[in-house]
């Protein structure tokens, strides 16, 4: 399966995407001055997502990930950068272009207590995606298609579950509840924004497990968000790896965990909690917090905690190439 | 559990905390210093044999256990007591201002609920620009100010300089007029200034519970799994973040009608509207024990049901409450 999905025809590529916030300031330094700051969350990222892939997009807190993730399913508006889904240019997308790419391409959340509403039933929670998009008016078809995609989810005796709310369901439940709302629609993509990180371990692997199974059997892809490098190299295709709004380095899962290029990407690497081996010596351990991303570092935004940093470094922006065959990196020691 | 149950359950909590309610009115006005009687009689050089009959009269030389055993006995067959100042029924006196009150609280009640509520979703809506901004600020200053002096400003201006409504009552004694029609006419125009007044007091509040509680909602994400499905704005707004921000407005309306009790207070007595308001503040300074404890029985209640009230409507909002 690997590999062959970043090929020619891609269902989403990126094109220097970029997403700015205006900081918040006060609300009497608003009515004093008239500058704002920028957060540059998402600072000019490229990647491709091939058909059926799962790309993970890895990285601490607070590097733009969820971001991402939000502005390629434009729940966000992004400051600049183009985004092609299917090949298309979804800067040209108009309202009912919209609406129709809103039936492609679906999000899954991190916390299901909060991404499920506490007053919709189980049924009308996944049958609202139908009733919204006018995908089918006749009760029994309906019934029919809700029951179907929990059981795509994993949930039997879907229809037992039909007038329960989410509140008497389980975590597990829940998460499969919310990829059931996903599924009814019968997308091709879905960004999963750190979809197992809430549950408890033994729930996780059943969820990953399920998110495979989608992949292989509807061939649905994944922009799977994560700050966990395990899980990203266990569950994806390809892994990249993002440091204040921009990816440091992008290859297959194995690439970048067996021979990691980036500083950034070595130290996280070293750091994977691996049985029976409790030692810290040999590690890597980054010192400091990520910067705010109102003030980006000059040169490379990862000097002032690179354990390699040189003094070109701060002064000179590394180019993000391709190092190996299909392994990106942006360092100038790379 | 059950609906039965839980029916009951609640029931037996509103009594027990009326019968508390009861127990409290009864020993705390009596603590208040001044003497009824002497309020009462109005005449300074009162002998003292005198005195003692009309205290005999009101049953006031009894030990003040036993004077609220009689308060309990009589209680419990309907009977309020008599007014000291009034020398009729309590409750007759109390049922005979009910109207006025329940029309001003209502009508201000009803127009603040749904203002507040349409302006708080607007504000949380355009949320950052100006018009919220504004917005904002009035319903902070409004909150903020005591309600009398707002009463007070209110008779200044359109009473006092313009003269556009009347200084207060609820009508012109002795009137008549030609139609039904002119007669309305004119109870709306002594009704508009106390209403309004109540409005404003009360919109300030509704405005910021429901901006805030509304804003809470959309940073849910929910919200944004439901634009992700393809659920219009309007829908977001109506069928999403409407009903689970409507909450804790909900609370507020029934903890609040204690309160508004306490402004009626304040707009009565500005506005010479003749409800329990100022039957209150009348009661209060003539030390008349049995009207007073009347209506704070009557408030204890209506607060006690309103509360009731909101928990059966909690049920419906959040099926969370039902189990």
């Amino acid at each position: 399966m690997k590999n062959e999905h970043t090929e020619n025809n891609p269902l989403i590529s990126v094109r220097g995407l970029e997403v700015y916030f205006a900081a918040r300031s006060g609300f009497f330094s608003s009515l004093v001055s008239r500058k704002t700051s920028m957060v540059r969350a998402v600072d000019g990222l490229d990647f491709e997502l091939g058909r059926g892939e799962i790309l993970c997009l890895a990285g601490e807190s607070g590097s733009g990930k969820t971001t991402t993730g939000k502005a390629i399913l434009r729940l966000l508006e992004p400051t600049g950068g183009e985004v092609f889904f299917k090949g298309e240019d979804m800067n040209t997308f108009n309202r009912s272009r919209l609406r129709r790419f809103r039936q492609e391409a679906q999000i899954i959340f991190q916390d299901p207590f909060e991404s499920l509403n506490p007053r919709q039933t189980v049924f009308s929670t996944v049958a609202e995606p139908l009733e919204v998009n006018h995908l089918t008016r006749d009760r029994s078809e309906k019934e029919e298609r809700v029951a179907e995609a929990l059981v795509d989810a994993g949930l039997n005796n879907p229809r037992e579950l039909f007038m329960r709310y989410p509140h008497e369901l389980s975590g597990g439940q829940r998460q499969r509840l919310a990829i059931a709302g996903a599924l009814v629609l019968k997308p091709d993509f879905i960004v999963a924004d750190e979809p197992v990180s809430m549950l408890d371990l033994s729930i996780r692997a059943g969820i990953l497990k399920l998110m495979v199974d989608l992949r292989d059997d509807k061939g649905i892809s994944y922009l799977f968000i994560t700050h966990d490098l395990s899980l990203a190299w266990l569950i994806s295709d390809r892994i990249a790896v993002m440091y204040l709004g921009k990816i440091v380095e992008l290859g297959s899962a194995d690439d970048v965990i067996k021979t990691p290029l980036h500083p950034y990407t070595k130290a996280l690497v070293s750091v994977i909690p691996v049985p029976k081996r409790v030692s810290l010596i040999g590690k890597t351990l980054l010192e400091g917090e990520t910067p705010d991303p109102v003030n980006i570092p000059s040169g490379c935004r990862f000097h002032p905690r690179c354990p390699e940093a040189q003094p070109r470094c701060s002064l000179e922006e590394p180019v993000y190439r391709e190092v190996n065959l299909k392994h990106f990196g942006a360092c100038h020691f790379i | 559990m059950n609906m039965r149950g839980y029916l009951l359950r609640k029931f037996i909590q509103a009594l027990i905390t009326v019968f508390i309610v009861i127990f409290m009115n009864f020993f705390l006005f009596r603590i208040m210093p001044g003497d009824p009687i002497r309020v009462l009689i109005r005449n300074p050089r009162i002998s003292a044999g005198a005195l003692e009959r009309v205290r005999d009269q009101f049953g006031l030389n009894e030990s003040r256990l036993v004077q609220f055993w009689i308060y309990l006995r009589d209680l419990f067959s309907g009977d309020l007591g008599t007014s000291f100042n009034y020398r009729q029924p309590v409750l007759d006196i109390v049922m005979e201002r009910v109207p006025a009150t329940v029309l001003l609280i209502g009508t201000a009640t009803v127009l603040s609920i749904i203002i507040g509520v349409l302006l708080g979703v607007i504000f949380a809506w355009k949320r950052g620009t100006r018009i919220d901004i504004i917005g904002l600020s009035f319903s902070l200053i409004l909150y903020s100010m005591p309600t009398f002096w707002v009463a007070i400003i209110m008779v200044m201006i359109f009473a006092v300089y313009w003269q556009i409504f009347p200084l207060g009552g609820m009508g012109m004694p002795g009137a008549f007029y030609s139609s039904y029609w002119v007669e309305l006419a004119s109870q709306l125009r002594y009704m508009f200034l106390p209403t309004i007044t109540f409005a404003l007091i009360l919109i300030g509040e509704y405005v910021l519970i429901m901006r805030s509680s509304l804003l809470e909602v959309m940073r849910e994400d929910y919200m944004l799994t439901a634009r992700a499905k393809g659920v219009t704005n309007r829908n977001m707004l109506f069928r999403h973040a409407m009903p689970n921000a409507m909450l804790p407005v909900v609370t507020l309306i029934a903890i609040n009608l204690g309160f508004i009790v306490g402004g009626a207070i304040q707009i009565e007595t500005v506005f010479s509207w003749p409800g329990l308001g100022r039957l209150m503040y009348s009661a209060l300074t003539n030390r008349d024990y049995p009207v007073l404890q009347g209506l704070f029985l009557f408030i204890t209640i209506a607060v006690i049901g309103a509360n009731f009230c909101a928990d059966l409507l909690y049920r419906y909002l959040d099926p969370r409450v039902k189990s």
